[in-house]
Formats: C-alpha cells, sequence, structure tokens
C-alpha cells in the first residue's frame, strides 16, 4: 500500500482555554495539492502553524512519508522537508536575492583547513541564479529585494523554499498582493512543482483559484474539518454552505423592537488610504447594523476611525446631527459613544486590573467631583454591584479578583458592562463573542436586543455570519475598504454575503 | 503545598516589606551596638524623611510603568535655584521678609518646569522614560553646575532652614505629602487613569481616559516632589550645592520597588513606598553603626534592590498565569 507524503490524526489545539482545532485529521500523498478554506478564524493558520513547526499541537500526531513528525521549530520543519510560505512576506528588503536565499546556510569555502571558512562567493552566485532560473525569474541574484514587485518577491520566497529541497510546500494567501499576470505565472510554477512530486497545502479565500490549482479540498469551521475530498465533489456552493455551515447549532433572541426612523449616526463619504474608501452609511436609533467582511476588509479600521483611534483623511461623521469627526476619543464618549474592541487582551481590559477598577475606567468622570475629580467611591460601588447582576456575572467572580482569573465569556462581560454604566447611545462592538462559549453568545445577543429596544444603535461588527443574520436588523458587506451590499431582514442570505465578500479574488482569477 | 500558598500570597503583598523591617530590625538590635535606642530610631526616622517624599513622587511615576531618573538632579538644580536668592548679604532677596517664601516657591516651580518637560516627552512625543530622564538627569546636574560656577551657597536665612532642621516640622511635610499622594492615587480619577495606564495604555486610550495629560501630571508631581525634599536637605545640610544628593539616585527608585511597587507598571502604593524606604535607611544605619566602609554599604544595597527587581520580575510572571 501507498504511504502518503503527510498524515496527521486528531490533531487539537487550545489557546487560553479555547479550542482553536479539534479532531484535525488530513491526508496527503506526494505531488498532490490540497486546497485549505474556511472562515476567518476556522483554524487554517493554526493548522499550518502546526505542520510547519511554529505551533506544538495540544493532541494529536503526524507522520511524514511514515515517519513520526512532530516539528518543535521552523528549523525542525525545514530539515525534515517542510518549507512554509507566510502570508506576510518573510524576505530582508535590505538584502539581495541571494543573501535572502541563503541566509541560513551559505556556501562555504575555505584556503586551507587551518584558516576560518568564508562565504564562497561564487557558489552562492551560480546556486542562486540556478534557482531563480527554476522559478523562471530573470533578475540577478545581486539584486536587492527592495526593488522587485510584490509577485517577483513572492517567486524569491518559493526559491528561498526551493533551496531547502522541501517534500511539501505550505503556501498561506500566496495571491493576496499579486497582479492578475503575476498571478498566472505563479500558478504554472506551482503545476510545475507539483509534477516534480512536490506536495502543497495551499490556503486561499480565493474558492476558484483553490479549484483550478488543487487535486484535494479540506473545509475547516470553528476548527474542525467539516469536508474533506477531490475538487471536483465540491462546487463554489457546497463550498461557500460547508464554510458558514448550514445546520445552526446556534439559538438567537428574537428581536423585540423595531429601528426607528430616526437617524443617530450619519457616516459620510469617509476615506483614509490604505483603509477604507467612501464609506457612507447611516445608522438608525435602536437598529442593530451587521457589518460583515472578510479579515483586512477594513471592518475594524472603520471602527477604529469612527471611534477616534485612528485618523481619516477625509468624510465627516455625525451623531445625533452633531459633528464628531474632529473629537478625541474621551470627548466621543462623552456624547454617547462605546466600544468593544477585536481583542480584550489588546485593548479591551487591563488584565491584571480587578474587575472593579476596569469596570468604572469608563464612567468614572460621572462619579467625580470637583477640579481634583474626586471618586464617590461609595455611589460608585453601589452602582458596580447592580450592574454585576445586571450582566449576570458569574457569582464566584469577585469584584475585587483580577479580571484575568475570569472565563472569555465573563471577561467580556466585564467589558460590556464598563460600557453599559455609561449608558451609551451608539455602541460599536467589534467581534464581541470571539471565543467565549455558546451560554454566555446567548446572553450578549440578549443584551445587545435590549440596547436596541431602550433606543441605543448598535454597530455589530462579526465574522460569524449566523449571529450577524440572528441578530441584526440590516446588514452591510465591507471588501478591500469599500462597501460592497446592502442587505434589509427581509433579504438575509448567507451566502449572498458570502459572496460579496469573496467576489473580487474570484473575478479577477476566472 | 499549604506553605508554598501562604510564601505565594506573602509575595503579592504589600506587607511582605513591613514584615521584612521588623525581622531586620529585630536581628540588628542584637547584631549593631547602639542600634536599639529612642535616639537612633528617631535619627533613623528623621534621615529618611527627604527620600520618602521624592520616593512618593517616584511612586506615582513607576506606576504608569515610567521611570523618572532625573529626581536627584533636580534636587540639586532646585537647591542652588532656592539657596541663590537667599543666601549671604548680596543676593537678590537678601534681607526681605519674603525671601523664604519666594525661595520655596522659585524650587518648587524649578521642579515642576523639568517634570513637565520630561511628562511632555514621555506622553507626547511618545519618547521611551528611561532616556527622557536620564538625559535630563545630565542636562540639569551640568546647567547646576555650569551656572553656578561649581560654588555652593551657605548662610542661608533661618526659616528656610526651618523645615529641615526641625524634625517635627520635617515630618508634618512629608506626612503631608505622603498623605496628597497617597490620596490622589486612590481616591481621585486621576489615580486610578495612572492606574489604569500602568497596566495597559492601549485600553485605557480606548476607554476615554486622557493619558497624556495622566502622565505630564505624574511627572510634574515627581518634580514637585523632589523640590519639596530638596527643602529639607536643604536645612538638613545648611547649604545649596550643585551636586546635593548626587549619589543617592539609585536609593530613591530602589526603596520604591523594595516597597514593592512594580517596575512594569499598575501596582504600587505610597504607604509600600514607606516600608520600602524604611527598610533601606535601616539598612544603611545599622551597617554604619557596625563601622562598615561606604563601598560595602553599597555593595549591600546593591544586593538587596537587585533582589527586590527580582522578586517584582516573579510577581509579575505570577500575574501572568
Amino acid at each position: 500500500m501507498n504511504v502518503p507524503l503527510l498524515q496527521v490524526e486528531q490533531i487539537g489545539k487550545i489557546f487560553h482555554g479555547i479550542p482553536v482545532l479539534t479532531d484535525v485529521h488530513l491526508q496527503l500523498s506526494a505531488g498532490s495539492t490540497m486546497g485549505i478554506v474556511g472562515e476567518n478564524g476556522a483554524g487554517k493558520s493554526t493548522l499550518m502553524n502546526i505542520i510547519g513547526g511554529n505551533l506544538t499541537p495540544d493532541s494529536g500526531r503526524m507522520q511524514l512519508a511514515g515517519d513520526n513528525y512532530a516539528p518543535r521549530t521552523p528549523r525542525d520543519a525545514e530539515s525534515a522537508g517542510v518549507a512554509f510560505i507566510h502570508q506576510e512576506l518573510n524576505l530582508f528588503p535590505n538584502l539581495t536575492i541571494a543573501d535572502n536565499l541563503f541566509l541560513t546556510g551559505y556556501p562555504r569555502t575555505t584556503l586551507s583547513k587551518f584558516m576560518l571558512p568564508r562565504i564562497d562567493q561564487r557558489q552562492l552566485l551560480l546556486q542562486s541564479a540556478c534557482l531563480l532560473e527554476l522559478v523562471g525569474l530573470s533578475v540577478s541574484p545581486k539584486q536587492r529585494v527592495e526593488t522587485l514587485s510584490a509577485g517577483e518577491r513572492q517567486l524569491v520566497e518559493i526559491a528561498k523554499a526551493l533551496q531547502l529541497k522541501p517534500r511539501l510546500i505550505i503556501l498561506d494567501e500566496p495571491t493576496t498582493s499579486l497582479s492578475f499576470k503575476e498571478r498566472l505565472r505563479l500558478f504554472s510554477l506551482l503545476d510545475r512543482l507539483s509534477n516534480d512530486g512536490i506536495a502543497m497545502l495551499y490556503i486561499s479565500h480565493a474558492l476558484a483559484d483553490v479549484r483550478r490549482l488543487c487535486d484535494a479540498i479540506l473545509v475547516l469551521r470553528d476548527g474542525k474539518v467539516v469536508g474533506q475530498g477531490a475538487v471536483e465533489e465540491f462546487n463554489n456552493d457546497r463550498l461557500v454552505s460547508l464554510m458558514v455551515g448550514r445546520e445552526s447549532t446556534q439559538q438567537f433572541p428574537q428581536r423585540s423592537s423595531q429601528p426607528s426612523r430616526e437617524i443617530a449616526l450619519q457616516v459620510e463619504n469617509v476615506s483614509q488610504p490604505g483603509t477604507v474608501k467612501d464609506i457612507t452609511f447611516s445608522l438608525r436609533h435602536g437598529e442593530v447594523l451587521g457589518l460583515s467582511g472578510l479579515m483586512g476588509s477594513g471592518r475594524t479600521e472603520l471602527a477604529r476611525i469612527l471611534f477616534g483611534l485612528e485618523p481619516m483623511s477625509s468624510g465627516q461623521i455625525k451623531l445625533h446631527g452633531e459633528h464628531v469627526s474632529h473629537l478625541s476619543v474621551a470627548r466621543r464618549i462623552e456624547k454617547g459613544m462605546a466600544m468593544l474592541t477585536e481583542s480584550r487582551r489588546d485593548d479591551g481590559l487591563c488584565m491584571h486590573a480587578s474587575v472593579e477598577s476596569n469596570m468604572s475606567l469608563v464612567v468614572e468622570p460621572k462619579f467625580s467631583r470637583g477640579p481634583l475629580g474626586i471618586l464617590s467611591k461609595a455611589r460608585l460601588a453601589a452602582e458596580l454591584r447592580q450592574m454585576k447582576g445586571k450582566i449576570q456575572l458569574d457569582r464566584n467572580a469577585q469584584l475585587k479578583s483580577p479580571v484575568q482569573t475570569l472565563s472569555g465569556g465573563n471577561q467580556q462581560k466585564v467589558v460590556l458592562a464598563k460600557w453599559l454604566l455609561n449608558q451609551p447611545k451608539l455602541f460599536i462592538l467589534d467581534e464581541p463573542t470571539r471565543g467565549i462559549d455558546v451560554g454566555a453568545k446567548f446572553e450578549i445577543y440578549a443584551l445587545i436586543d435590549q440596547l436596541a429596544a431602550s433606543g441605543a444603535s448598535i454597530l455589530f461588527i462579526s465574522s460569524e455570519l449566523e449571529e450577524l443574520v440572528g441578530v441584526c436588523d440590516r446588514i452591510l458587506v465591507m471588501r478591500q475598504g469599500e462597501l460592497k451590499d446592502e442587505l434589509d431582514r427581509s433579504e438575509f442570505d448567507v451566502d449572498r454575503i458570502m459572496h460579496a465578500s469573496l467576489q473580487a479574488n474570484q473575478e479577477n482569477s476566472a | 503545598m499549604r506553605y508554598l500558598l501562604v510564601a505565594r500570597s506573602l509575595l503579592r503583598s504589600g506587607w511582605l516589606t513591613c514584615i521584612l523591617c521588623m525581622l531586620y530590625a529585630l536581628i540588628m538590635a542584637m547584631l549593631a551596638p547602639g542600634f536599639a535606642s529612642i535616639e537612633n530610631f528617631s535619627n533613623v526616622l528623621v534621615a529618611m524623611l527627604p527620600l520618602m517624599i521624592v520616593a512618593t513622587g517616584q511612586t506615582a511615576v513607576l506606576i504608569t510603568a515610567g521611570i523618572d531618573l532625573s529626581v536627584t538632579s533636580v534636587i540639586a538644580l532646585t537647591s542652588v535655584a532656592g539657596a541663590s536668592l537667599v543666601s549671604g548679604d548680596t543676593s537678590p532677596l537678601s534681607g526681605s521678609a519674603l525671601a523664604t517664601p519666594i525661595a520655596i516657591l522659585a524650587m518648587l516651580a524649578t521642579g515642576a518646569l523639568v517634570g513637565m518637560i520630561n511628562g511632555s516627552c514621555v506622553a507626547w512625543l511618545r519618547m521611551p522614560a528611561f532616556v527622557v530622564t536620564l538625559t535630563m538627569m545630565m542636562f540639569a546636574s551640568g546647567f547646576a553646575v555650569w551656572t553656578t560656577q561649581s560654588q555652593s551657597y551657605s548662610e542661608l536665612p533661618a526659616s528656610l532652614l526651618f523645615l529641615g532642621k526641625n524634625g517635627w516640622a520635617s515630618g508634618t511635610v512629608a506626612l503631608l505629602v505622603a498623605f496628597s499622594v497617597h490620596f490622589m492615587l486612590h481616591r481621585t480619577r486621576l489615580g486610578t487613569s495612572l492606574f489604569a495606564i500602568g497596566h495597559n495604555p492601549e485600553t485605557a486610550l480606548v476607554s476615554g481616559v486622557r493619558v497624556q495629560w495622566a502622565i505630564v501630571i505624574a511627572y510634574v508631581i515627581c518634580g514637585c516632589c523632589a523640590a519639596v525634599a530638596s527643602v529639607l536637605i536643604l536645612g538638613q545640610l545648611e547649604t545649596g550645592s550643585p551636586v546635593q544628593w548626587e549619589n543617592n539616585l539609585l536609593d530613591v527608585v530602589g526603596a520604591t520597588v523594595i516597597g514593592g511597587t512594580s517596575l512594569y507598571g499598575g501596582r504600587g502604593s505610597v504607604l509600600w513606598t514607606f516600608f520600602g524606604v524604611l527598610l533601606l535607611t535601616l539598612i544603611d544605619n545599622s551597617l554604619n553603626l557596625m563601622n562598615l566602609s561606604h563601598f560595602s554599604i553599597m555593595m549591600i544595597k546593591g544586593c538587596v534592590i537587585l533582589l527586590a527587581a527580582f522578586l517584582d520580575t516573579l510577581r509579575h510572571r505570577e500575574e501572568d498565569r
């Protein structure tokens, strides 16, 4: 029987108590190419990082050509013949192509055995030229990498991988920064490598590319394999529905109110070079507006611009008819804005500080008097206790204990509480349910509904289409920094949203 | 297992230094001649007051995850700034009834100005506090020697010396400073802002804390505390000199860290700093009584401060679990 080149069995990985990969199996034979697809956060990159030696799995095992394979560092993986080409290129722009290719192992020479070895320049250039020819790049190896285009750099990156004589190459979104022509060139190279017997794992959001290049496809969702097989078994619609998950396991509370006609937030032609372009939309009182899009589509950047955390080059933001574009974050908060950020750890909470001090951070101005800002601790403490009950924080969690000791769901409730205390009129929620359990998710949805019912406006950013469809009144779809689609509740359609978020990739490569 | 738990909770608490102070005093009462006398204890208490005041200001800055290395140069600079106005018979304010208040105000203003420059560089220009305050130390000490042409000022009016010479007066000033900073840290918005900034400046910014202002004010407070300490030192030494307290910088940062205020920010208290200052002063005093040389005392203090910084790192890592 034929031994597969790579065999992955029951791989699992847990980050901070949150499972990101569960029981993943895959099999790849020499010379074949497997496409790995899935939504943001489905676990694609984690899986590739495990195979590429950047992460070690918490459970399961891998075999490479029948031998046990458990790389602890990327170097281990390389010496076993596994090369990883990352989404962000790992080249040194200030060095020459030849230096980049051989940085970890220059060809050496020495005049006599009593002298220190030195770099063999002749061999270096000769070998580099060979590798460049192999990838079809006709430039001098002495040229600096910074003078190359994005597509040429991608080819250098592949040449660098080939220098290691790999049996398996992992490619993570290799085409995102390539032009149409560069893309075709890359594909013909990959075809050639495949014919030479090199196996490849190919991660991409561009489904058409995956279908064109790969022999087999693996679909991940929420860290689990939900589909695996020969490429012919999957058409685009089946892929999309597997990625977003047809059968709903989640429950959503019924929306209990209707948005009013009055406009709360008016965003007009907001642009910032490199992140968002010409964004115009409005948000009504009591409305839950979903914002969908892939990672890097500019969702988070837009939210940060609205909240005053990042600059914008042109456009206007009006809250209740009042210009807020020029205001600082603190002033926008006074006007009733609130923002739950994408990452609790980075800028949502002070992880080492107590639940209490985290909760009171935003609302303190309202509880302080005089020019010295003396706090009314007793009044504040009473308010905090009441809020703790309202958000149903875990009964074992003390107000004095460090917020770090709480579970993800309870931590997120603390972030919500800190803003709710200030009674926000416009609440921007960036991935509010990321990394928390189903029960806590439901409570957060219920809270969003309650807030909307009380007249607040909510901008709800999420990668999970299911929850956007379950919770929102209207959904906007962003792609490459622009608004591409708008759906009212009656038109909600997961496939349409997914297609709108992916479209560009398919147009160019079809 | 239970011992481990007790050790851990002790490591986390700020009372560790208090216990260490008592243990150290008990041991030294047996080893150092003349240590356990009322006279010696009152000496220790008076001697620690200036350090206490400087370290109190340092606590506020360390809580923001910053550091102020310019404090001793501020002491030198303010001491000549104040003394040069009033010393002898020929100075600008000699003999004036307002001489002492104006001198003290000038000292405070100088301290505040240095603090403002430090704070602005850290907050608005986002420079590392370490570099800003280290270069400020260089500049301020250089400036103090340059303007005075290396001259000291004695023959100061008795009213100016009173605060530092009289133990009760010094004690009152130190208590007042410590209490105000303590109140600021725990009972005002500014205080909670400083802790939040020390924990995570990004979170603080997103939560509407005026991060930059708060940082500037912390450095101004630190500069003012150094100026107040300088007034007391002026009284103790009866001279204003451009190299005043030149060698005491590590005592200030060391005492604060020994107390349990974290170099990583977000953790600290004026009360802990008090115990840190007490322990460091006790070490100084007892070893002096045992006739150890200045240099061996330096070595020992260096080890103690290094150990305290190590404990701080342990605590920080512990919190990350």
